[in-house]
């Protein structure tokens, strides 16, 4: 190797341990000056334990880091910021209450006398918008902006702080497809002014439009690097799980029968602010079809859970499950008809330090299967049943039914919850962000099981903010923006920019008489 | 080897060990703050102290002190169990304090103003404590006043009107309420032939083997009903609860109220003993409730580690009138007793800590054996 490397950060046979765990074990990567470098891995590979040693958030027991060739020490996030690596994180750092100058600026604000100087910081700012094609308004509060300018401010950051190695990390998790695009373009212009970038995302075609090189970990190992244009997406989900994948989902054309769930102007009132979450909103979901609520982040989505489910009392409007008035039933009352899979696994769905036997009874407990007229659990029923739902729905797990469910890894704790709502009587199946933060594997399960739910004749209501669940899933698209659903698309007749244009409220259906 | 590694993995062995290494350490700190008082006696005092009931010479005379300090857990005990019952429903009952002193109002007033018989003296006891616990409760799940504001300020409410009913059954003479014994003997819990064990303690009644009992119940209230899993996963995770279809409101409303009740109740078990009058003219609420919460954490909180854990606190307590008054202050049993406590506080430390030289073990034995 010559005294010129051709990298702008290296790291090199990284290894960080936890008790119990090797998060990285024995991993190099390279960033090439200029060069977009993908960093792939499903979760609890490792990814975000090898950013954060990059970061300076955690030390490596073994391996070092260097930066154009020479070793250097990162003790802490602001050792890696004097070495000019920035990051966006997943979610955004910003100070809603100031404006988008403000953030950027924030931490290294020119004063004069102990006054602010933001003209010359405007100068700059503005010049660095124009060069990379970051639109943004300098003057709006964050709170008022799209989350894509929200996004632009952070990389606005890093570009204001002259960092030379940016890190994004899943950055497109909370975008609409035409703001995926506009983000990807940004990235093409800053590595073609020469900044390194590591990218991270388990979404193989992000990689493949964007990215030069990528980084397969799996399990806190190195998997490999590989060039992109050498590549396909079948090999890279090869080498992130370690077996073959099914990427598109089989599923035979739907087949619907009568009226599971019926709401008519649902209104929920919102726990943040004032107005109404979700505004007289009226669909029906019938058996053997998976309608789809799709939509981005934050439109409503939850509140129409939380109505459905009782968690929130509904302002106005109905809701029939199965014929009956569910509208002010209990949340018992409609689980009897209706199963959820809810968006906060962890909140909502499990008891994190109960055993997982305790778990996958947690709907059904109080039903003479489980406890005993007196009111005394009957703990060997309980232990039966646990086992045979995990057999059937392959929940792995340390210790069986007495493992303690906060050990256990997200994607059997999903599995978990599928097991329990999917085995419980029901009609209805609310499945908010099933696969959520899990791995291709998993999902593939989860998507499978949901379609052989509607093959069984029931009703599944997905919400989802993934645009290719959405499409590969769904039999049936309702698209919610602020509150209200704006349109009714047919997946196998609509693409995803037209999906995207509904979901940014750029095109709505009008209003049928 | 392995054995012992599965051994010492396991929750309630560790709990037992953490509580141990917490009580040596607090005994151990204690040792030096009586050095620095005085070097001399130090060794002695904190032999004297450990040794409470044994610093008499003969085994009857060891008996009948064992049954006083017998005679002070059972209220502590109750009101362990009080605060550990609500802890385990994500409640913390520091109103136990109140609820111990309404029970003891409402046994000695029923006791010695209307002459009650000691059984409806501890229903009374009870409902009063539980009143009290229904009253946070009803607080916390419809207006949503965190019970631990409602608790304190209740534990003073309780004591001033407590002051003031039992100022009618006092004696002339004295703060004291009337001697039970003489006013109303009916009053007085049984003892059951308990008191024979005890060297003639006529103090020992069945307080002692029913505090022992409804810990027992308590337990098995926690682990084996229906009730006991919904408090248990509310406490845990009151969101998960509440989406399973919990009645969450009822659940907390409840669960105060018999928290209430246990501390109602144990402090009747000390006053229907005849063993303490209550002085009407106390101005600070009784530590026995606060001492609840210490023997709680101490016993893991565990309900049977609570009735090992009540004992101890006792017996620190009352191996303290030991020392030598002249030389240390009395009040270096409470200086250890919250020095261990204190040290409750690192349980979790002691625990990880037992957990990372196990796994540390595992790691060398799984590198040697290969493919596990």
């Amino acid at each position: 190797m010559n005294m010129e490397t051709p990298y702008a950060i290296e790291m090199l046979n990284i290894t960080k341990r936890f008790p119990g765990i090797i998060a990285n074990d024995n991993i190099t990567l390279q960033l090439k000056k200029g060069e977009i470098h993908a960093l792939l891995g499903e979760n609890g590979a490792g990814k975000s334990t090898l950013m954060s040693v990059l970061f300076g958030l955690y030390q490596a027991e073994e391996g070092i880091i260097k930066k154009d060739g020479k070793e250097v020490k990162i003790n802490n996030p602001n050792d890696a910021n004097a070495l000019g690596i920035g990051m966006v994180h997943q979610h955004f750092k910003l100070v809603q209450c100031f404006t988008v100058l403000d953030n950027i600026i924030l931490g290294v604000e020119t004063t004069k006398h102990g006054i602010l100087q933001k003209d010359e910081a405007r100068k700059k700012v503005l010049a660095l918008s124009e060069k990379y094609g970051l639109s943004v308004n300098p003057d709006a509060l964050i709170e008022d902006i799209t989350v894509g300018m929200q996004q632009r401010t952070e990389i606005l950051k890093m570009l204001y702080r002259d960092n030379e190695i940016l890190i994004f990390d899943e950055p497109t998790a909370v975008l609409t497809p035409q703001e995926i695009d506009e983000l990807m373009q940004i990235m093409k212009n800053l590595s073609a002014e020469g900044k390194s970038i590591l990218f991270i995302t388990h979404k193989l075609n992000e990689i493949m439009a964007v990215a030069d090189r990528v980084t397969v970990l799996r399990r806190g190992k190195y998997i490999g690097t590989v060039n992109v244009k050498d590549t396909n997406q079948a090999e890279l989900s090869r080498m992130m799980v370690g077996r073959d994948v099914q990427l598109k989902v089989e599923k035979k054309p739907a087949n619907p029968g009568e009226v599971v769930l019926h709401v008519e102007n649902m209104t929920v009132a919102s726990r943040v602010h004032a107005n109404n979450a979700v505004k007289n909103v009226s669909f029906d979901v019938r058996a053997g079809e998976i309608v789809c609520i799709a939509g981005i982040d934050g439109n409503g989505q939850t509140e129409l859970v939380y109505g459905l489910s009782g968690l929130e009392p509904l302002v106005s409007g109905k809701i029939v499950i199965d014929g009956k008035d569910m509208s002010k039933a209990s949340i018992r009352e409609r689980s009897r008809l209706s199963s959820h899979i809810p968006e906060d696994r962890h909140k909502h769905g499990l008891v994190l330090d109960y055993p997982l036997e305790y778990n996958m009874v947690l709907q059904e407990y109080f039903q003479p299967d489980f406890t005993t007229p007196l009111g005394f659990l009957k703990k060997k029923e309980i232990r039966d049943y646990s086992l045979k739902l995990e057999e059937e729905y392959d929940v792995r797990s340390g210790q069986g039914p007495i493992t303690i469910s906060r050990a256990m890894s997200g994607g059997n704790q999903q599995k978990a919850i599928i097991a329990r709502e999917i085995d419980k009587e029901h009609k209805l199946l609310i499945a908010v962000q099933p696969v959520r933060g899990l791995d291709v594997g998993a999902i593939e399960y989860i998507h499978s099981r949901l379609i052989a739910e509607r093959d069984a004749g029931k009703a599944v209501l997905l919400v989802s903010l993934e645009l290719e669940e959405v499409m590969n899933v769904s039999d049936r698209i309702l698209v919610m923006y602020e509150g209200e659903i704006v349109g009714e698309l047919d997946p196998a007749k609509t693409t995803s920019e037209e999906l995207g244009l509904y979901m940014s409220g750029a095109k709505r259906d009008t209003k049928e008489a | 080897m392995k054995e012992k590694e599965n051994f010492l993995k396991k929750p309630g062995v560790q709990s037992v060990l953490t509580s141990l290494i917490c009580i040596i350490l607090g005994l151990f700190v204690g040792y030096i703050a009586l050095l620095i008082i005085n070097p001399a006696g130090a060794s002695k005092a904190i032999i004297t102290l450990v040794k409470n009931f044994l610093n008499y010479p003969t085994f009857p005379a060891q008996m009948k002190y064992l049954g006083n300090t017998l005679v002070k857990t059972a209220p502590l005990l109750m009101c362990a169990l009080s605060v550990c019952f609500c802890y385990k429903a994500g409640l913390f009952n520091i109103g136990a304090a109140g609820q111990y002193v309404a029970g003891a109002g409402a046994a000695l007033y029923a006791a010695l103003a209307w002459n009650l018989p000691w059984f409806v003296c501890l229903l009374l006891a009870m409902c009063a404590g539980g009143v009290l616990g229904c009253i946070s409760g009803y607080l916390k799940a419809n207006h949503n006043v965190n019970e631990v504001i409602s608790g304190i300020m209740l534990n003073w409410i309780s004591l001033y009107t407590v002051n003031v009913l039992l100022a009618k059954v006092k004696e002339q003479a004295s703060p004291y309420t009337f001697n039970l014994a003489s006013k109303n003997p009916s009053s007085i819990l049984p003892t059951m032939g308990l008191d024979k064990l005890f060297s003639n303690n006529r103090y020992v009644t069945i307080a002692i083997p029913l505090s022992i009992l409804i810990a027992i119940l308590i337990s098995v209230i926690l682990t084996k009903t229906k009730f006991g899993y919904e408090l248990r996963a509310t406490g845990f995770n009151k969101d998960a609860a509440k989406y399973a279809g919990m009645r969450e409101r009822r659940n907390i409303i409840l669960t105060l109220t018999i928290g209430g009740a246990l501390a109602g109740l144990g402090a009747a078990f000390l006053f229907l003993t005849a063993f303490e009058q209550w002085s009407v003219t106390q101005s600070s609420v009784p530590g026995m409730g606060f001492n609840g919460i210490a023997a709680t954490f101490l016993g893991g909180l565990n309900p049977i580690g609570t009735i090992f854990s009540s004992f101890f606190i006792q017996h620190i307590n009352n191996g303290g009138a030991y020392l030598d008054k002249a030389v240390y202050p009395s009040q270096i049993s409470d200086l250890i007793i919250a020095l261990i406590i204190y040290l409750c506080g690192f349980v979790l430390f002691f625990k990880s800590f037992i957990n990372a030289r196990i796994s540390a073990g595992d790691g060398k034995k799984a590198k040697k054996g290969g493919n596990a």
